[in-house]
């Protein structure tokens, strides 16, 4: 089914991933039509980046992001990750989704060892268990049944989980959708801590615009275009400035405004923004915590009105990374 | 054998109809029935936690308190002669009775076999029902190859097997065996195959992404989220192999308990039939208390 050389130590570098003229048609079923979701996306998305992919409901975000794990199939195009074409259920991609999908009869600490690659030995499968424990907070809590604990914990059960095989791409879909607000922004800085602790692609899908703007170094507006069948990418934006950002920002205000409109909701916003133009070419560095090389990598940064991946301009190499800690 | 019981039934026969006897039984039958009725509360608090309500020892009264009644107005009936003891026997009779026949081991013998042929009956079926349930419910292939026919034959009242049995593999334990193993079959096949086929599909797919294969997915995660499912199907399945046990019994046997019912109707012995109900009623709700345990400990464990 799937690659089974899985002996890779814990941090494994971030991995690109190419998404090259994938479709996705769904074969009608009891007489209906085909019905066609994606068609035509094109992204190549870089080592480190965090892209937010964002649309209306049923546009086909998450059949990509389950193509780029493995767990769907693309009827056109391919997927690539590190230039290795994506076949079948990709062990270099750890998955997270909307609900935490915990095993209800394990233990929190016996469910994110579920994540830990094949032929890990205990010993250190139960120290890799632990840190990610320690790292997303859940020291006190790991001996509990999912049940018992909180939605926003068994999400960061779900999150450590993830991480446990050290992926080279992390996908989440709609990783905190299911939060309430407060949750939602502190596992949201969560995400942000353990993208400097455990350098991986992050590619999320995500309803909400806020969160994007606040995680993502570029986010991908899906959607149809002229009323063509299925979704294809409208917009990639670029968000300006380090993490962790203000998310009081006017000139995210402006981006948000933007993209509201994008998915057609009137923003009521006071200047219609094309306000991202003036930070193409300007440097960015990909992750706020930086010092890990594998953050240090080229940061795309780009024209944001652009509606193709491949026009963007490739800045300058992330050197001066900021030595900000996270204040939060 | 059949010689000194039927001597053991004579005298039983005279001590029960004559006065002097049976009052001089009546004190000994009374603590008897003390015993008896502290052994039943001992059953009941084995029994209890399983219902997950068995806290406290008010739990345990008031589930001693029908029982309770029951008997007391049981006693109270035949005490009063409103129904002769012919057709309602005393309580301590049934109790005598039941004494006698432990003692001359007549009584033991017959749970002991009955029991036996519950139990390997009952695990024999099982086991048949978890791999059809397993293969039917996770194989599309299985289930359209097998379900319609394994469907079929479940709907055949199973009693109706048993002339077909009888003649295919005698009067004999094989027979009552493969007629018990029906029995508890049908539930547990039903109750896997169902629960199997609805685990839920996201924690399937979690083990997919996760990389498990098709045996590590059966193991960690389907066969798990399926446990407590099985477990109530065995319950079931327990008591539909006492239930064919008495049918196969009281149909041809020359043991057990439901051959002591059959028996004592021939011979009119309506405290024995009491005896043999009273007997199985126990066993019953013993082994299905030990289920319950088992159930306890699977659903700490996995539910």
């Amino acid at each position: 089914m799937s690659i089974t050389t899985v002996s890779e130590r814990t941090a494994v570098p971030a991995l690109p991933v190419s998404v090259r003229g994938v479709g996705r048609t769904f074969a009608g079923s009891n007489g209906q039509a085909a019905r066609r979701v994606l068609r035509g996306i094109d992204l190549e998305i870089e080592p480190g980046e965090i892209i937010a992919m964002i649309g209306p409901s049923g546009c086909g975000k998450s059949t990509l992001l389950r193509q780029i794990s493995g767990l769907d199939a693309p009827t056109e195009g391919s997927i690539a990750i590190a230039d290795t074409a994506v076949t079948g259920i990709d062990l270099r991609c750890a998955v997270a989704f909307q609900e935490p999908r915990l095993l209800p009869w394990r233990s929190i600490e016996r469910n994110v060892a579920v994540g830990l690659p094949r032929g890990t030995d205990s010993a250190a499968g139960a120290e890799r268990v632990t840190e990610l424990i320690d790292l997303v907070g859940l020291e006190g809590s790991k001996q509990l049944r999912p049940r018992q604990v909180s939605g926003g914990m068994a999400q960061r059960a779900s999150l450590a989980r993830a991480l446990a095989r050290g992926p080279g791409v992390l996908v989440l879909d709609e990783p905190f959708g299911a939060l309430d607000a407060l949750t939602r922004l502190r596992m949201q800085d969560l995400l942000l801590d353990i993208h400097a602790a455990e350098p991986a692609t992050i590619v999320l899908v995500t309803h909400d615009v806020d969160e994007a703007l606040y995680l993502a170094d570029r986010i991908v507006l899906l959607g149809q275009v002229d009323g063509a069948e299925g979704s294809t990418i409208r917009r990639i934006l670029t968000v300006p400035g380090t993490r962790p950002r203000d998310r009081g920002d006017a000139t995210l205000a402006g981006l948000r405004a933007d993209l509201l409109e994008g998915l057609g909701v009137h923003s009521y916003h006071a200047s219609t923004p094309h306000a991202s133009s003036p930070h193409s070419g300007s440097p960015h560095a990909s992750s706020p915590h930086g010092g890990d090389a594998a953050n240090g990598d080229p940061t795309s940064s780009g024209d944001s009105d652009s509606t193709s991946p491949r026009t963007r301009t490739v800045a300058a190499p992330d050197g001066a990374a900021s030595t900000t800690k996270d204040p939060r | 054998m059949t010689v000194t019981e039927r001597a053991h039934d004579g005298t039983d026969a005279a001590g029960g109809s004559t006065a002097p006897s049976a009052s001089l039984n009546q004190y000994s039958s009374g603590y008897g029935y003390s015993t008896a009725g502290s052994a039943l509360g001992q059953e009941r608090r084995g029994d209890r936690p399983r219902g997950g309500r068995g806290r406290g020892v008010s739990a345990v009264l008031a589930g001693a308190i029908l029982p309770i009644a029951l008997l007391a107005a049981w006693w109270a009936i035949s005490a009063s002669g409103i129904v002769p003891a012919y057709r309602l026997p005393s309580p301590p009779d049934v109790w005598n009775t039941g004494v006698a026949l432990a003692a001359e081991g007549r009584l033991g013998q017959d749970i002991a076999i009955s029991t036996q042929r519950v139990l390997i009956g009952f695990v024999i079926g099982s086991v048949v029902g978890l791999v059809l349930g397993s293969l039917v419910g996770l194989s599309r292939w299985a289930s359209r190859l097998a379900a319609p026919t394994i469907g079929g034959f479940r709907a055949v009242p199973s009693l109706a097997w048993v002339p077909l049995l009888v003649l295919y593999l005698g009067i004999n334990e094989d027979s009552k065996i493969t007629l018990i193993a029906i029995g508890a079959l049908f539930p547990v096949y039903t109750t896997v195959a169902g629960a199997l086929r609805h685990v839920d599909p996201h924690l399937v797919e979690v083990g997919r992404a996760y990389g498990m294969t098709r045996v590590e997915l059966l193991t960690r995660v389907q066969l798990p989220a399926v446990i407590p499912t099985v477990v109530s199907g065995l319950r079931l399945a327990l008591a539909q192999a006492w239930l064919f046990l008495v049918a196969a019994e009281l149909i041809a046997s020359s043991m057990g308990l439901g051959f002591l019912l059959v028996e004592s109707q021939n011979n009119g012995r309506i405290d024995r039939i009491f005896v043999a109900i009273i007997v199985l009623a126990v066993l019953g709700k013993t082994t299905d208390a030990l289920i319950g345990l088992l159930e306890k400990y699977l659903l700490k464990r996995w539910g």
